[in-house]
């Protein structure tokens, strides 16, 4: 790694040899009754070691942005939470130079019962500023938030969207020598969004070093300056933004010539799980059956699909929360068949469907399966897209 | 020498305090007498357990102001308690921050235990009010008073470290705290005078009082309400390697404490 050659002068973090195992036992034994079995049959006690990291090394310069990118589950997100201090590092030592704000998360401590303001003031706390720094900054606070009739209001009457407008608006005044990001731009409206492309920009214009973890390569080549590609727990490259989000694709495509059906292209925590699919295709219409089951009771859990074209094209997909069905509960044990129907737009071609089922919260992925299933649309014409609405082509007469 | 110290805790501190202002605005919020009914409640809680261990229980009859110093040693072993209980969950409930962020964890546990702390201001405020009345003379061993209130809380802050460590990774340990804590409330002496226990057999009081928070009740009831209330110095004869004892269990108690809780708390973030 050429990088790491250089003067390591104006290093302000070093990530040197570090691994991270988790320990999971298969029953977690926080019981009395389990611990004391659990003592008495040694033998018994199996814990499976899960190595989210092995031998991480990074160094990171004043004033970059870098990038940390890498699959669902591939450990990224365990090494930011190791470069923040969150988690310890089960090898390896984390240097940091000056001080780290971590946004792993906009408004950590937020508390529903307080008011807009008193919320700033805690949330400002635990980034690290005295009430006399919020006090400062208060007012460009809460104009940045956009938010000057509500601060007096109790958090849990503001919408989503007021509450992540102003934990960002909190966050921006941080002035930190060292920033760590996850994935905030995944939240908020396109407005939203804006902003935070603006205060990223003017970041990168102030020299902020900036740790980011994305999954979104227009973002990475737009401000990262490097990134590290983590893959399987390890750093699979490191380099300029440009190269290394073409590797990044590279590896899906890699991953989608993988055998139907394989377990590599699946995960989530198992509580819901597709356990099949059946494709049907009439003249009009495509149904698609898709049955479900699940080992514990979910409520309202919201289930996808997601059509493929065979190049690896995202052609379409949606979901209940989408299309504001209730899906109500799922009650452990119980198999339940949902029935998506098209209009059977799809070109002649091959196609997957990606199912998916994930709890109400719209993070934790129950079952995430990619190419579960295949199935082929045969039409008498073959376009070179996977969309044949049907065309209707003439001339006008003027 | 002083900017260095500031410079090393700035963060917790500016988190204790805000952590600590939080704690006190949802503690009474939505109610119409808000603060108030932290002087209200135990206002009424004496008043009930006065009539009924002065007019029907009859506990402690022949004891000056027996009434006063029972009402002492609840309001000390509920600091004791209250310290306890909320330190024993305060790590697990704060998982959501822990989680997210990280900061020294020491400070939720000072956090809960200082809005104890304030809750024992105002019940101090209201034994003074039935100290008043009930015509008690202070005397000057008053001041040492406080010390026995800081021997309980660093007492209760040792253990708290130990407990919510534990209850990271065991969650049985509140109940068994529970269970441990209804024993020790009997054992410490808070409803009964412990002369009781004396006229029986002196060497159980002094197994008794070998128990700090107990140990601290008896002597704060000496040097706040009525000077001849039995000691543990008193009972050991004036014995002050016995009398030492508890005063050694807390320092142990509060050195292993922090240590151990030092020692687990980066871990806290992958458990809870």
């Amino acid at each position: 790694m050429p990088e790491n050659d250089n003067s390591n002068s104006d290093t302000v973090l070093s990530v040197s040899h570090v691994s991270k195992d988790f320990h999971l036992p298969h029953h977690k034994s926080n019981s009395i009754k389990s611990t004391i079995i659990n003592i008495f049959k040694r033998k018994d006690k199996e814990v499976d070691i899960q190595h989210a990291l092995r031998d991480i090394s990074i160094d990171v310069k004043k004033g970059e942005f870098f990038g940390i990118v890498g699959r669902n589950g591939s450990g990224k997100s365990t090494l930011l939470k190791i470069i923040a201090g969150i988690y310890r590092p089960t090898k390896g030592t984390v240097k940091t130079t000056g001080k780290l704000v971590p946004f792993i998360e906009l408004g950590v401590g937020f508390n529903p019962e307080l008011t807009g303001k008193e919320n700033v003031y805690l949330n400002g706390a635990l980034l690290g500023f005295s009430r006399d720094e919020i006090n400062a900054q208060y007012n460009a606070i809460v104009a940045f938030a956009e938010l000057q009739d509500f601060m007096d209001q109790k958090l849990k009457n503001y919408s989503s969207g007021m509450q992540v407008r102003l934990a960002f608006s909190v966050a921006t005044c941080a002035e930190a020598d060292i920033l760590l990001v996850d994935e905030v731009l995944a939240v908020g409206d396109a407005d939203f969004q804006r902003k935070c492309f603006a205060y990223f920009k003017k970041l990168k214009k102030d020299k902020v070093t900036v740790i980011f973890v994305t999954h979104d390569m227009d973002a990475v080549r737009e401000y990262c300056d490097r990134v590290v590609l983590i893959n399987d727990s390890k750093v699979m490259a490191i380099g300029q933004a440009g190269k290394i989000s073409q590797e990044y694709t590279r590896l899906f495509t890699d991953a989608s010539d993988d055998v139907v059906g394989q377990e590599s292209t699946r995960w989530g925590k198992g509580g819901a799980e597709t356990v099949g699919i059946d494709v049907s295709i009439s003249d009009d219409l495509i149904t698609i059956r898709h049955r479900i089951v699940s080992k514990y009771t979910i409520n309202n859990p919201i289930i996808g699909i997601r059509i493929r074209s065979a190049s690896g094209i995202d052609v379409t997909g949606t979901n209940t929360k989408i299309e504001k069905i209730d899906t109500g509960v799922f009650k452990a044990g119980h198999e339940r068949m949902l029935v998506w129907t098209m209009p059977a737009v799809l070109a002649d071609g091959e196609y997957y469907i990606d199912p998916a089922i994930v709890d109400a919260d719209g993070i934790t992925v129950q079952d995430w399966w990619d190419e579960a299933v295949k199935f082929m649309v045969t039409k008498e014409r073959h376009l070179p897209y996977s969309i044949d609405p049907g065309f209707n082509v003439e001339f006008s007469n003027n | 020498m002083k900017s260095k110290f500031v410079s090393k805790y700035r963060y917790s501190i500016i988190l204790l305090k805000e952590l600590v202002i939080t704690e006190f605005k949802l503690r009474y919020q939505g109610s119409a007498l808000g603060y108030l009914w932290s002087l209200l409640r135990p206002l009424f809680l004496f008043v009930i357990l006065y009539f009924v261990f002065v007019y029907f229980l009859r506990v402690g009859s022949g004891i000056p102001h027996w009434p006063v110093a029972m009402l002492l040693g609840i309001v000390l072993w509920n600091f004791f308690s209250e310290v306890t209980n909320i330190g024993l969950t305060s790590i697990v409930s704060r998982g959501d921050i822990i989680r997210k962020i990280n900061f020294p964890k020491y400070v939720i546990l000072l956090a809960g235990s200082v809005s104890a702390l304030i809750n024992l201001v105002l019940n101090l405020f209201v034994i003074g009010v039935f100290m008043w009345i009930n015509q008690v003379n202070l005397s000057w061993s008053a001041l040492l008073s406080p010390l026995y209130i800081i021997e309980i809380f660093i007492f209760a802050l040792g253990l708290s470290f130990i407990l919510s460590t534990i209850f990271v990774k065991l969650r049985d340990m509140n109940y068994i705290w529970e269970i441990i804590m209804q024993a020790l409330f009997y054992a410490s002496a808070v409803i009964y005078p412990i002369s009781m226990v004396v006229e029986r057999s002196a060497t159980i009081a002094q197994v008794l009082l070998l128990n700090p928070v107990a140990q601290a009740i008896q002597d704060a009831r000496q040097t706040l309400i009525y000077d001849q209330t039995p000691t543990l110095l008193s009972i050991s004869s004036g014995n002050i390697l016995i009398a030492f004892i508890p005063i050694a269990l807390v320092i142990a108690v509060f050195i292993f404490g922090a240590w151990f809780f030092k020692k687990q708390s980066p871990n806290f973030a992958e458990n809870v």
